[in-house]
């Protein structure tokens, strides 16, 4: 039987900038940061959590897939069609949108009290959804 | 390779994402193409081409989702609805309403049955579709 989630995946246009944004303003930090040869495998964990549970920050390209199916997939998730990417919780949600905010993160939408918790959501410079949570009664 | 379509979605999706966020607010394209960088004639046109429909189009959609909501789980009446989620007057909203899901307000309140999901699912996936013959 499976056990836990171990690796999940985000195409990103550009791995240094993927990092800039993931670890220097979302505050993730990186797992793995290998060169492979034939591709970077670069993985980034939010920090205290399960040590193996990572995000792959793949660049998408050859030689895994042609120049212009790369380019056709940025163009998409350019224009939001990677759908909902990452959902990350939060002990404060209002405090870490201020903070995200004052990093010059994208925002989408403000802290909203739902049914389920406080929720916010932004975008990676790619054009990637990601939202973060307080769960109710947290 | 040229980047400038992957450019041009990005910026789109920056204004998608305000009209989305101010959908309240009247449509205000100027203030849109200044967030998209482009002239306002051409970012009607690039939003088409980007997104299938004119932004008027996307914040009507944006608008009666969150009707639907508001009719379905609160008991607001129809005109407060219709204030609240950004319309000026009953007769727009009831005309919208009804181009895109082809039955009015008071209809889908009678019929509708409650569901809570979260909010950004709700904002994508319980969007009204466009009927076929409903326009631009």
């Amino acid at each position: 039987m499976l056990n836990k989630i171990r690796i999940t995946h985000v195409f990103v246009a550009d791995q240094d900038e993927a990092l800039d944004f993931y670890v220097g303003k979302l505050g993730l930090e990186v797992a793995d940061d290998i060169d492979l040869g034939f591709m970077r495998w670069l993985t980034v964990r939010v920090p205290g959590d399960d040590p193996d549970r990572v995000i792959l920050l793949e660049k998408p390209g050859p030689p895994a897939m042609d120049a212009q199916t790369a380019e056709q997939l940025r163009e998409l998730i350019a224009k939001g069609a990677s759908g909902f990417t990452l959902g990350f919780s939060t002990d404060d949600a209002r405090k870490t949108y201020d903070e995200l905010k004052a990093k010059g993160v994208e925002l989408t939408d403000g802290p909203t009290e739902q049914p389920y918790g406080i929720d916010f959501g932004g975008r990676d410079p790619f054009g990637n959804h990601f939202r973060v949570s307080q769960p109710a009664g947290s | 390779m040229s980047r400038a379509v992957e450019e041009s979605n990005r910026r789109m999706l920056r204004a998608r994402d305000a009209m989305d966020r101010a959908y309240t607010e009247p449509l205000d394209i100027p203030a849109l193409a200044r967030i998209a960088h482009v002239s306002p004639a051409h970012f009607i046109r690039t939003f088409r081409a980007t997104f299938g429909e004119t932004p008027h189009r996307y914040l009507q959609r944006r608008r009666v989702e969150r009707a639907m909501f508001l009719l379905r789980e609160t008991d607001q009446s129809v005109t407060e609805v219709c204030m609240t989620v950004g319309f000026s007057s009953l007769g727009t909203f009831s005309r919208t309403f009804h181009a895109i899901l082809g039955e009015s307000p008071t209809a889908y309140r009678k019929r509708a049955v409650s569901s809570v999901v979260p909010n950004c699912f709700g904002m994508a996936y319980m969007r009204p579709a466009s009927l076929p013959d409903g326009g631009p």
